[in-house]
C-alpha cells in the first residue's frame, strides 16, 4: 500500500508541477517549478532503484540544461515578453491535441498493464553491488557501440553550440 | 530504520555545523586579523569570542528591505535554496566510521548534484533583485560556478577509480592506508582551485567583488535574508574542506601508533577539516583577486585538461599494474 | 516497476531536506516579529552608488555567457559518463580503458575547435 502512495504522490504532482511550468506568465518562475518538477522525478527515480539515473538527472537536467534554459531567458529581454501574450491563437487546436494523445495513452495503458517477470537484473542484484558499479559493467561492455555514438552527438553540440553563437559574437 | 533516531541526528549535525559556521567567521577575523597585524574582533566577550553570537542577534533586529521592482517570490526564496542545497549535502560526510546520515552509494554524485543546485540561489538572486549589480554578480558568479563544477567533478573520477566506489564511506575505507592525496596530488591540486572557485571565495570572488560590484548578487539583501546568504557560503566552505578531506585526505583516518591511536577518529577529520579551512583564508590573506576572464580561461584551459590527464594517467598506472584481463 | 519498492536508505535525505527548509525559514518568520519596517521609496530604490537607477537592469547580457552554459551541458555529460566508468573501472579493465580514450578523444577534438574558434576568451 505504502510504496502506492508515493507513486500516487509523485504521478499527482508532477502532473500538477508541469500544468504550473507551462502556465506561470514570468519565464523565471516556470523554471522555478521546473526545478521542482526535476526534483519529483529524480525521487521518482529513486523509487525504481535507479539512484545513479537519480543524480543524474538532477546534475545534468537541474544543474545545466535549466541553466542553459535560465541564461536564454535572460538573454531574450524579458519585461517585453511578459507584456505579450501568453496563449497565442492555436491553443484550441493544442488542446485538441493533448485531448487526443491523453485517449491514446489510456487506450494502450491497458496494454501495458502486466509487467513481465523481472530479468537478471532484480532489485536485490543491483543493491548487492550498488547501482553504478552495474551501470558501468553494463553499458561499458554491452553497450559500447552506443556509448561511442554518444560521445559523437556531444562533439556535433559543442560544434553546434560554437557556430550558433559565433555568429551573434560577430553581429 | 527508526525515523526518530535519524531525525535526532539530522538536528545534532545541523546544529552543531551552524554553531561552527559561526565560529568560523570568528575564526576568519582572527586568521586575517592577525595576518594583517591586526587583532580581529576583540570587544564582545573575552578575545571577541561573543562576537559572532552578537552579530548573528543583531541580523534579526535588521529591517527587511525588498527593492522596488523585484520579483518578490524570487527574491524572498533564492537564500532559502541556498541554505538548503548546503545544509543538505552534511547528509553523505561520513563523520568517523559508519556514521554518516544516509549511507547512500552515489554519495559523491549527491554532493555534486546538490552544488549544482545550489548555483540557483545565486543566480535568481541576481536576478530578482531588479538592481544592476546584483544581475552581473549573479551572472558571472553562476558561469564561474558551472565552469568548475566541471573541473571538480573530474579530479574526483581518479579518487572513484582508486576506490572502485562512490560511496564516500568506502572511499574512506579505501584509504586505511595512506590518503590518496600521496597517488592523487594533481587531482587534489585541481579540487583545491576548484573548491575555492565553487564557493565563490578568494581570490575568485569575483561575484562579490566590492570594488566593481558592490556585493555582487546580494547587494540589495539585508538582514536575515544577507544572513542567509553569508551562513550558505560558510557552511558550503564547510562542505567543501569535508570533501577533500574524505576523498583526498583519509577522512576519519589517522597514524596509529604511540599517543595518536588514542585519539577519536572525529578528531582526526575535524583537524583536517579545519587545517582545509584555514588555507581557504590564507589564501584570502595572501593572494590578490583574478581578473574574471583570467578565472574563466583558468578553469576552461587548465583545470579541466589537467583533470582529464589525471583520469588518463590513473587508468594507465592501474591497469599496468594490475595483470591484463578481457573481461567480456 | 512502480509502487514496489521503497528506498528506505533515503529516508535520512527527506528529513534532512525537511530540517534544512525549516532552518532556512524560521529565522525569517521569526524576524517577521522582531525587525522594523519602517519602507518609504526612496528607501526601496535599488543601490546604484547614491544616483537614481538608469534604465533596464537586465537588459546588457553578453552572449559568452550562453556559450559558457552551452559548453557546460556538454561537458556535464561528459563527466557524467565517466563516473560509473570510473567505480567499474576495476571489473572492465583495459578494454574499459581504450573505449574511455576513444571516447575522450572525440570529445577532444571538440575541445580543440572550440579553442581555437576562441570560444573561451573573454576579451
Amino acid at each position: 500500500m505504502l510504496p502506492e502512495l508515493f507513486f500516487a504522490y509523485f504521478a499527482v504532482t508532477i502532473t500538477g508541477l508541469s500544468i504550473l511550468v507551462i502556465t506561470r506568465k514570468n519565464p523565471v518562475h516556470s523554471v522555478l517549478w521546473m526545478l521542482v518538477l526535476f526534483i519529483h522525478i529524480a525521487a521518482l527515480y529513486v523509487f525504481l532503484n535507479a539512484e545513479f539515473l537519480a543524480a543524474v538527472q538532477i546534475i545534468v537536467y537541474a544543474g545545466a540544461i535549466l541553466v542553459l534554459f535560465l541564461f536564454v531567458i535572460m538573454l531574450l529581454n524579458l519585461r517585453k515578453e511578459e507584456i505579450e501574450q501568453k496563449f497565442q491563437k492555436q491553443w484550441p487546436l493544442g488542446m485538441l491535441a493533448g485531448t487526443l494523445f491523453i485517449l491514446f495513452f489510456v487506450i494502450i495503458l491497458n496494454k501495458f498493464a502486466v509487467f513481465p517477470a523481472p530479468g537478471e537484473y532484480s532489485i536485490q542484484a543491483i543493491q548487492g553491488e550498488g547501482n553504478i558499479m552495474v551501470i558501468g559493467k553494463v553499458l561499458y561492455t554491452e553497450y559500447l557501440l552506443p556509448f561511442e555514438i554518444a560521445s559523437l552527438v556531444l562533439l556535433v553540440a559543442i560544434i553546434g553550440a560554437v557556430v550558433l553563437a559565433k555568429k551573434k559574437i560577430s553581429e | 530504520m527508526n525515523i526518530g533516531i535519524t531525525a535526532i541526528k539530522v538536528v545534532i549535525v545541523i546544529s552543531v555545523t551552524m554553531l561552527h559556521v559561526a565560529y568560523v567567521v570568528y575564526f576568519e577575523r582572527k586568521v586575517i586579523g592577525h595576518m594583517q597585524a591586526r587583532l580581529g574582533p576583540m570587544r564582545v566577550g573575552p578575545h571577541g569570542l561573543l562576537q559572532p553570537i552578537a552579530d548573528g542577534i543583531k541580523l534579526f533586529f535588521k529591517e527587511d528591505i525588498i527593492p522596488s521592482g523585484a520579483d518578490k517570490p524570487i527574491f524572498y526564496i533564492a537564500p532559502v535554496i541556498g541554505v538548503i542545497a548546503v545544509l543538505a549535502s552534511l547528509a553523505v560526510i561520513p563523520l568517523w566510521e559508519g556514521f554518516s546520515i544516509a549511507d547512500l552509494n552515489i554519495g559523491v554524485l549527491y554532493i555534486l548534484a546538490l552544488s549544482s543546485v545550489g548555483a540557483y540561489s545565486v543566480i535568481l538572486a541576481g536576478w530578482a533583485s531588479n538592481s544592476k549589480y546584483s544581475f552581473l554578480g549573479g551572472l558571472r558568479s553562476s558561469a564561474q560556478v558551472i565552469s568548475y563544477e566541471i573541473a571538480l567533478g573530474l579530479s574526483l573520477v581518479g579518487i572513484m577509480m582508486l576506490s572502485g566506489s562512490a560511496n564516500l564511506s568506502d572511499i574512506v575505507r579505501a584509504q586505511s592506508d595512506y590518503p590518496f592525496v600521496l597517488i592523487q596530488p594533481l587531482a587534489f591540486f585541481v579540487f583545491l582551485v576548484s573548491m575555492i572557485a565553487e564557493t565563490n571565495r578568494a581570490p575568485f570572488d569575483l561575484p562579490e567583488a566590492e570594488s566593481e560590484l558592490v556585493a555582487g548578487y546580494f547587494t540589495e539583501y539585508s538582514g536575515m535574508r544577507f544572513g542567509l546568504f553569508f551562513m550558505a557560503e560558510y557552511a558550503a566552505m564547510f562542505i567543501m574542506s569535508a570533501v577533500a578531506t574524505v576523498c583526498f585526505l583519509g577522512g576519519w583516518n589517522g597514524p596509529d601508533f604511540w599517543v595518536f591511536s588514542y585519539v577519536p577518529k572525529i578528531a582526526w577529520f575535524l583537524i583536517k577539516v579545519y587545517a582545509l579551512i584555514f588555507f581557504y583564508f590564507w589564501i584570502r590573506a595572501t593572494l590578490p583577486r583574478y581578473r574574471y576572464d583570467q578565472l574563466m580561461g583558468l578553469g576552461w584551459k587548465l583545470f579541466i585538461p589537467l583533470a582529464l590527464v589525471n583520469i588518463g594517467v590513473t587508468g594507465l598506472v592501474k591497469e599496468s599494474s594490475n595483470p591484463i584481463v578481457i573481461k567480456l | 516497476m512502480p509502487g514496489t519498492y521503497i528506498p528506505l536508505n533515503y529516508l535520512p535525505v527527506l528529513i534532512i531536506l525537511i530540517v534544512a527548509t525549516l532552518v532556512g525559514l524560521l529565522p525569517l518568520l521569526l524576524g517577521i516579529i522582531l525587525r522594523p519596517k519602517r519602507y518609504y521609496p526612496l528607501k526601496l530604490t535599488p543601490y546604484e552608488s547614491g544616483n537614481p537607477p538608469v534604465g533596464e537592469p537586465q537588459s546588457k547580457f553578453s552572449v559568452r555567457f550562453y556559450i559558457i552554459a552551452m559548453l557546460f551541458v556538454v561537458f556535464d555529460v561528459e563527466a557524467v559518463f565517466l563516473y560509473p566508468w570510473a567505480v567499474a573501472y576495476d571489473r572492465i579493465g583495459l578494454y574499459g580503458f581504450i573505449e574511455m580514450i576513444i571516447f575522450i578523444f572525440i570529445l577532444l577534438i571538440g575541445y580543440i575547435y572550440v579553442w581555437e574558434k576562441k570560444a573561451l576568451e573573454w576579451e
